[in-house]
């Protein structure tokens, strides 16, 4: 294998043309991988700006920064971009659309075209709800309940609705190549069970995505039809039901949920295994938590609507359906703290972020079960409690693994290695950050404080300062990456074909991988995560 | 750590020509029409959640509303809407034999089916569109000119929202159709289409059947309810 000693190989997938259209034109999903990043960076940014003000605002009891109409805009539209521009896409699009090509032995997806229809069906809906942004924006919550947002909104609600409609085409079409690619593109001698579990999880990502997705967009049509031609279907005026529409909505949107985390869950696994030098304890079971939260994830939709005027007994059975979700859940965490168990960890930055990952979903998904009690969340429901559980799973779940996911593979991606201190540094920061943000939520919830307001009683400042504050440091955690990631493009060392010693496809060929992936196709005849056991320590 | 044997793979085939339609990412024809035909039934799955979301709410409001159903029911077309379901499944027929057609390289032969299949796909959007004219006409489309009964002046105009909404997707989906028919039309005109390369046809008439059978469950559902008792 000549490629394994060059450093950096001649021929790759980033100098394999070098024009505009080489790029806005390509069909290599590792090119298109990037054209995603950017996307989702982009997106990223948009809606931490609207955090910003958020806390900025909170930062007083009073609601001095911005008028209550304003706030409502600031909260929707900062919901509106990071679900569905930044978190859904971000791990799947990126890493996953790079990777999954490269850890089955396949040149590129099954589908390549579409791959690249994917992404600029990602992009013209989101210039549809950018103009919903800077033409007035939206009022209605990242949720648009009805009858609100069909009858009494005066906001932008066709335009951001348009937006998310198309956007929704892009995850459908991205997951059914995900789900073609694995079943039909796998390397000679890559049985099911021989898989990374990265691969079991997008699996598992890609069957919410499209049996999901389709909801969400037949839903914003009748919204759309309701708003423009004044149908009524979600009307009560004619006997419509405002809350079929939350049904249809949540049957999507929290499967929405497992669609940002369960690949956050494959990103942790293949750090776990690479930065303790061990197999993944319980390979079997973590490959089946992860479609048992995929099924399950379509059955507790009904938690959303305790206080919705849902029946007592449907509210037990989607009680008990909740509770439910926490096992394979727990199947995973328990399984990576048991891989690291006597495991040699290497303390680089993937791992830290790792590790703030099962700390954080930890304590998202413990919280998650207060929620799936009904008689509790009745209490805490639309309060700072919510609001703390959902960004520990989505920010301290999702964005973790993501920059875990971006920080182990970026030597991949992009031939070189970054500043390991300054990157260290950033995830500690981003810990710190993340915890003083949310965790004062979680109290002011408990306390009482309602979700969505743009003013408080004085009593909550202390914790709302110190949430701001955290904030502050949160988003100067999520700055310095940017800084020295771009920084590592240019000066940093050539990193090699597997800077980390791991084991895995993606690190049996060059960095960057040439167009083609592999100079032949590799035949497998080993699993996943095959760490020689007998060496004590470090691996030379 | 596993090291990779670096032995090219020849998958299956004996003999070395690469075929004009084969992509350059897969093996052999074999992988790739095996990967089309998946990709497209998972999209077929796709559709069915989609219009999956409008029977919901239909079941929901015809379990809470049937008189206003049945009556707004009656006031739809059943000469008209029962000729468009006999239209639709002989344009089945002719796609299920411009699939045949093509496995045995019959050129001739899938160019007429292909037309045929056009023609009354054509022909269920003409009819369709008498009937929404119609309904125009007589101010049951939902909104501020709507007008019925008054007895069922509410519950109806949601029976007629969901009539245009099911219907006008469907519609859609057949003129999405339409264009991909034109498209192995031309296709099979210029010889892209082979015996070995019969795939392209399967898989568009994998969609064009289900388009069909969407609306196999439309016509009783949106037609024929009620017709047994006289409200």
């Amino acid at each position: 294998m000549p490629s394994r000693t060059a450093l950096l190989p001649p021929h790759h997938y980033l100098n394999d043309g070098y024009g505009i259209t080489s790029w806005l034109l390509t069909r290599d999903h590792k090119r298109i991988a990037l054209l995603y990043l950017a996307g989702v960076t982009f997106f990223f940014f948009v809606g931490g700006a609207f955090a910003v003000l958020i806390r900025l605002e909170l930062a007083t009891p009073a609601g001095d920064l911005v008028n209550d109409e304003t706030y409502n805009k600031l909260f929707t539209m900062h919901g509106v971009m990071m679900v569905f521009f930044f978190l859904i896409p971000a791990i799947p699009s990126v890493l996953g659309n790079f990777l999954i090509p490269i850890m089955i032995g396949a040149k590129d997806l099954a589908f390549p075209k579409l791959n690249l229809a994917s992404w600029y069906i990602y992009v013209i809906g989101s210039l549809f709800t950018l103009y919903a942004i800077v033409s007035g924006g939206l009022d209605t919550g990242w949720t648009f309940y009805t009858p609100f947002s069909t009858i009494a909104s005066t906001s932008n609600v066709i335009p951001a609705a348009l937006g998310i409609f198309i956007t929704g085409f892009s995850s459908i079409l991205t997951g059914l190549n995900f789900i073609v690619t694995i079943h039909r593109m796998r390397a000679p001698g890559l049985t099911w069970f021989r898989l990374p579990l990265f691969i079991w999880s997008h699996y598992a990502t890609s069957l919410i995505m499209v049996l999901g997705t389709p909801v969400i967009a037949i839903t914003i049509i009748m919204v759309a039809a309701d708003r423009l031609f004044h149908f009524g279907i979600f009307d009560p005026a004619v006997g419509g039901d405002p809350v079929l529409f939350q049904h249809l909505f949540w049957f999507y949107s929290h499967p929405a949920v497992y669609i940002m985390i369960l690949p956050a869950m494959g990103v942790i696994s293949e750090l776990v295994a690479a930065f303790c030098r061990k197999q993944v304890f319980g390979y079997t079971f973590v490959a089946f938590a992860s479609l048992g939260i995929a099924v399950l994830g379509f059955l507790v939709w009904g938690h959303h609507m305790f206080v919705a005027g849902q029946s007592v007994y449907a509210a037990l059975v989607f009680s008990i359906l909740s509770f439910l979700v926490a096992i394979p859940s727990a199947v995973k965490v328990f399984n990576w703290t048991a891989t690291m168990y006597k495991g040699s960890i290497a303390w680089e930055t993937p791992m830290l972020y790792a590790i703030g990952f099962i700390g954080l979903f930890t304590i998202g998904g413990l919280t998650g079960l207060f929620l799936a009690a009904v008689g509790l969340d009745v209490h805490v429901t639309d309060t700072y409690f919510i609001v703390a559980h959902f960004h520990y799973i989505m920010v301290g779940g999702t964005i973790m693994a993501y920059l875990g996911g971006l920080h182990y593979w970026w030597p991949k991606i992009s031939g070189r290695l970054y500043n390991e201190r300054m990157a260290k540094v950033s995830a500690v920061i981003i810990f710190i950050g993340f915890n003083l943000t949310f965790f004062p939520q979680f109290l002011l919830g408990y306390l009482g404080m309602p979700r969505r307001y743009h003013a408080y009683p004085p009593e909550f400042q202390v914790l709302n300062v110190l949430s701001s504050a955290g904030a502050s440091i949160l988003g100067v955690g999520y700055l310095i990456p940017m800084v020295y990631l771009m920084w590592s493009l240019r000066y940093g060392k050539l990193a090699g074909s597997n800077p980390w010693g791991a084991v895995g496809l993606e690190w049996n060929t060059t960095s960057p991988p040439p167009t083609a992936n592999f100079a032949e196709t590799p035949i497998v005849t080993w699993a996943a995560y095959e760490y020689p056991t007998t060496v004590e320590g470090h691996v030379a | 750590m596993p090291e990779i044997p670096a032995v090219a793979h020849e998958r299956g085939h004996h003999h070395h020509h690469h075929p004009a339609a084969l992509a350059h990412h897969f093996e052999d024809l074999g992988q790739q029409s095996e990967a089309a035909t998946l990709g497209m039934w998972v999209f077929l799955v796709t559709e069915v959640l989609f219009f999956g979301g409008l029977f919901t709410a239909y079941s929901i409001y015809r379990a809470w509303y049937p008189d206003a159903f049945a009556v707004a029911s009656h006031e739809l077309d059943i000469t008209l809407g029962a000729t468009n379901t006999a239209v639709l499944i002989t344009s089945s027929l002719t796609m299920a034999l411009a699939v045949h057609a093509a496995q045995l390289g019959e050129r001739g032969k899938v160019l007429i089916f292909l037309a045929l299949t056009m023609v009354l796909g054509a022909a269920f959007l003409g009819i369709k569109s008498v009937e929404y004219y119609e309904k125009f006409v007589e101010h049951h489309v939902p909104g501020p000119n709507f007008q019925f009964d008054e007895k069922y002046f509410k519950n109806a105009q949601i029976f007629f929202s969901l009539y245009f909404v099911m219907t006008g997707l469907h519609a859609l989906h057949m003129i999405i159709g339409l264009g991909i028919m034109t498209w192995m039309f031309i296709w099979s005109w210029n010889g892209t289409i082979t015996r070995e390369y019969s795939n392209p046809i399967e898989v568009s008439g994998l969609y064009w059947h289900f388009v069909d059978i969407v609306w196999i469950f439309l016509f009783p559902l949106l037609y024929l309810i009620g017709r047994h008792v006289h409200v």
